[in-house]
C-alpha cells in the first residue's frame, strides 16, 4: 500500500464513541465487582507467611515465633507443598497451630488431581524440576489432606490497624501471577487495589519478599515463603508481620531461622535433587531461574 | 468473526523506532529500512504523554521496538523517563551497542527500582547463515555489541527466529546458548519467535495462504487470553495499535488515545492465526 494511503487509511480509523460513552467504557474496564469475602479482625498484630513447600521444620519455627510474638492470627498464603520432605507432616502443624490459609496454585493443582503444579515454566530444566518436585508431592500427599486443600478459599480480607488487606496467592486477579519488585510498577499496585477495594493486598508466590508504600496510601507486600531461602546466600527464610502503630499499620519482612541441616539430611534421605538440597544449605536458588526478571537475576548467583 | 477482549492493559509496546533501521533483513514482517517511514520515531515528549496516559490504566511493562531504537537520538532518555515509573524492554538489532551506550545502559538500570532488559536479534550461530537475512557483516557487528553488554555487566535476550529451522532445535539453542557463554555471558537467555509471512518474509517466503484464518470455535476452552492482544497495545507516532505485528496494516489501528482502545479486537488477519498456532508472545 503506498505511504499516503496508508496513513490517510489509519487516521480513519479508531473509535466513534461519545466523550461520555466513552468515560463509562473506561469507568467499567477499571471496576472490579464485589469479592463478597467477610472480613476477618480486626487485629492489632498477625503473622502472615507464604510457601511452604512441605518445610515442617521452618513451619514450627515460624509457629513458635508467632507465638512469642504474641500474633492473634496467622495466615498462610499457600503452596504448601513441592521442593521439600513429606508433604503430610505439614498439616497437622497448620491445624495445630490454628493457621488460617488461602489456596496457591499447588493447592488447586493437587486438589484437583492436576499433573502439574501450573508454575508455568518455559525452560525445560525448570519443567524437569518442577515436575520431579510436584510429582513427589503428588505421591506423598494423603487424600484427606488433598480434600482438605480444596476446600480452603481462594482469597481472605484482614482488618489490622484501621486498614482492610486483601489476602492473594499470586496477584488479586491471577494465582500464579508472579509480582517481583523489579516488576510490579506502583501505578500497576494502584490499578489492582482500586479494582479490589481494600487498602492493599499481601501476596507470595515468587519467593522473594518486599514491601512497598503507594502514593494513595495502599500498602502492598509480598511476603516470601517459608519453605526455602530468598536467593540471597543465606540460610533463614522469612515472613511478614503486621502490626497496628500510633503511625498507622507496619508491614514488615522478618527473617526466621530453623533446622535447615535436618531438613537437608530428610531432603537426601528422601532422595530430593541434589540441588534442592544445595539451596537449603546455601541460600541459593539452583532451579527455576528463568522466572527472574534481570534485577532480581543479576543479584542471583546462578 | 472472532474477537479478543483487552482484560487489563498489561505490556505497552512503543514504536520508538518507527520503520526506520540500519539493516533492511529479508525477513522483517514490517519491512524496516534506512528509507522507510512508514512509522516516524517517537519523541520523548511523546513517549511521556504516553507514560502518563498508561499510569492511568495500570500497566505493569513496557516495551520499545522500531525500527532501531538506539537510531532514535533520545532513546536513553526516553528509558531513563520509563524506568521511572516501571519496568523496560528494549528490542535491537545489536549494532549500535558501543562500550560507552553500554555502560551508560548499565547506569540506568542500576540507578532505578525496576528492571531494564535489552533483546538482541540474531538469525544464525554463524556469519554464513546470519548474514544473508540480516545484512553483510551484522553477524561480527552484533558479537561485539553483545560482548560489550555483558563486559558491562548487562544479560540481554538473544532472540532468534525460526527462518532457519535449526535455530528452534535443542542442538541450535544448545549453540546459540554457547555463543553467549563465550562472550562472557554466565546466565545466557534465548528466545525463538517464528516468522509472520507479512512485509518482507511474505515476499521471502510466501504470504498466508486463504485458510490461515481464525474462526470462532478455534478459541481454547473458548478463551483468547493465550493471545498477547487480551493484555497489550502498540504506541506508533500515528496513534495505538492493537499489537506489534499489525502496525503496518491500516485495521490494526484502533484509536488515538489508549482510553480509546480498551474495547474489543477482530481477529480479522493471518498474522493473528500465527500467534495463535506458534502460541506467540512479543514480550520476552
Amino acid at each position: 500500500m503506498p505511504l499516503e494511503e496508508f496513513r490517510q487509511a489509519a487516521a480513519a480509523a479508531g473509535r466513534t464513541l461519545s466523550p461520555g460513552e466513552r468515560r463509562a467504557a473506561l469507568e467499567g474496564w477499571l471496576a472490579a465487582g464485589e469479592d463478597g469475602v467477610p472480613v476477618e479482625g480486626p487485629y492489632r498484630r498477625v503473622v502472615v507467611f507464604g510457601g511452604v513447600y512441605n518445610n515442617h521444620h521452618a513451619l514450627a519455627a515460624l509457629l513458635e515465633e508467632a507465638s512469642r510474638l504474641e500474633a492473634e492470627a496467622v495466615y498462610c498464603l499457600g503452596d504448601l507443598g513441592g521442593f521439600g520432605p513429606h508433604p503430610d507432616r505439614v498439616w497437622p502443624l497448620l491445624r495445630e497451630g490454628g493457621v488460617a490459609i488461602i489456596q496457591g496454585n499447588y493447592e488447586q493443582s493437587l486438589a484437583s488431581g492436576a499433573t502439574d503444579c501450573a508454575c508455568g515454566y518455559t525452560d525445560p530444566r525448570d519443567n524437569h524440576f518442577a515436575a520431579l518436585s510436584y510429582g513427589y508431592t503428588e505421591r506423598h500427599t494423603s487424600p484427606e489432606f488433598k480434600r482438605w486443600m480444596g476446600e480452603q478459599p481462594a482469597r481472605r480480607r484482614i482488618a489490622v490497624g484501621g486498614r482492610e488487606l486483601l489476602l492473594v496467592h499470586g496477584s488479586p486477579r491471577r494465582v500464579n501471577e508472579f509480582l517481583f519488585a523489579s516488576t510490579a510498577p506502583l501505578p500497576f499496585l494502584e490499578v489492582l487495589v482500586a479494582q479490589n477495594r481494600c487498602h492493599g493486598f499481601l501476596c507470595t508466590h515468587t519467593g522473594l519478599p518486599w514491601v512497598r508504600s503507594l502514593p494513595s496510601g495502599a500498602q502492598v507486600a509480598n511476603v516470601g515463603v517459608i519453605g526455602r531461602p530468598a536467593n540471597n546466600g543465606r540460610t533463614e527464610v522469612c515472613f511478614a508481620l503486621l502490626e497496628a502503630r500510633r503511625e498507622g499499620l507496619a508491614i514488615e519482612i522478618r527473617p526466621l531461622r530453623y533446622h535447615f541441616e535436618a531438613l537437608a539430611a530428610e531432603m537426601r534421605a528422601e532422595e530430593l535433587p541434589e540441588e534442592f538440597v544445595a539451596t537449603v544449605r546455601t541460600g541459593w536458588w539452583t532451579t527455576c531461574l528463568e522466572i527472574l526478571p534481570p534485577k532480581e537475576r543479576a543479584a542471583s548467583r546462578y | 468473526m472472532p474477537a479478543v477482549a483487552l482484560a487489563s492493559l498489561d505490556t505497552l509496546w512503543f514504536q520508538v523506532g518507527g520503520t526506520v533501521c540500519n539493516l533492511a533483513c529479508t525477513h522483517c514482517f514490517i519491512s524496516c529500512s534506512p528509507t522507510n517511514h512508514t512509522h516516524e520515531m517517537l519523541t520523548l515528549a511523546e513517549v511521556e504523554q504516553r507514560l502518563a496516559e498508561a499510569a492511568a490504566l495500570g500497566v505493569k511493562e513496557y516495551y520499545f521496538t522500531g525500527g532501531e531504537p538506539f537510531l532514535n537520538p533520545e532513546m536513553e532518555a526516553i528509558l531513563a523517563a520509563t524506568l521511572r515509573q516501571g519496568p523496560a524492554t528494549v528490542l535491537t538489532n545489536g549494532l549500535l551497542l558501543d562500550a560507552g551506550r553500554c555502560r551508560r545502559l548499565a547506569e540506568l538500570a542500576a540507578g532505578s527500582e525496576y528492571s531494564l532488559d535489552l533483546r538482541v536479534s540474531l538469525d544464525g550461530f554463524t556469519a554464513e547463515a546470519n548474514d544473508p537475512i540480516r545484512g553483510a557483516g551484522s553477524f561480527r557487528k552484533v558479537m561485539a555489541g553483545v560482548a560489550n553488554l555483558a563486559a558491562a555487566g548487562l544479560n540481554p535476550v538473544l532472540t532468534v527466529t525460526e527462518v532457519h529451522a535449526e535455530n528452534a532445535t535443542s542442538e541450535g539453542k544448545a549453540r546459540f546458548f554457547a555463543l553467549l557463554s563465550g562472550l562472557g555471558l554466565a546466565k545466557p537467555r534465548l528466545k525463538v519467535l517464528p516468522v509472520f509471512h507479512l512485509g518482507a518474509e511474505a515476499e521471502r517466503s510466501g504470504a498466508y495462504e486463504r485458510w490461515q484464518r481464525l474462526a470462532e470455535g478455534d478459541a481454547p476452552a473458548g478463551s483468547w487470553d493465550h493471545l498477547q492482544c487480551s493484555s497489550c497495545r502498540m504506541v506508533t507516532d500515528q496513534g495505538v495499535w492493537v499489537c506489534p505485528i499489525l502496525v503496518n496494516e491500516p485495521a490494526g489501528k484502533i484509536g488515538e488515545r489508549l482510553a480509546d482502545t480498551l474495547d474489543p479486537f477482530h481477529l480479522d488477519h493471518p498474522a493473528c492465526w500465527t500467534c495463535h498456532v506458534h502460541g506467540v508472545s512479543c514480550r520476552t
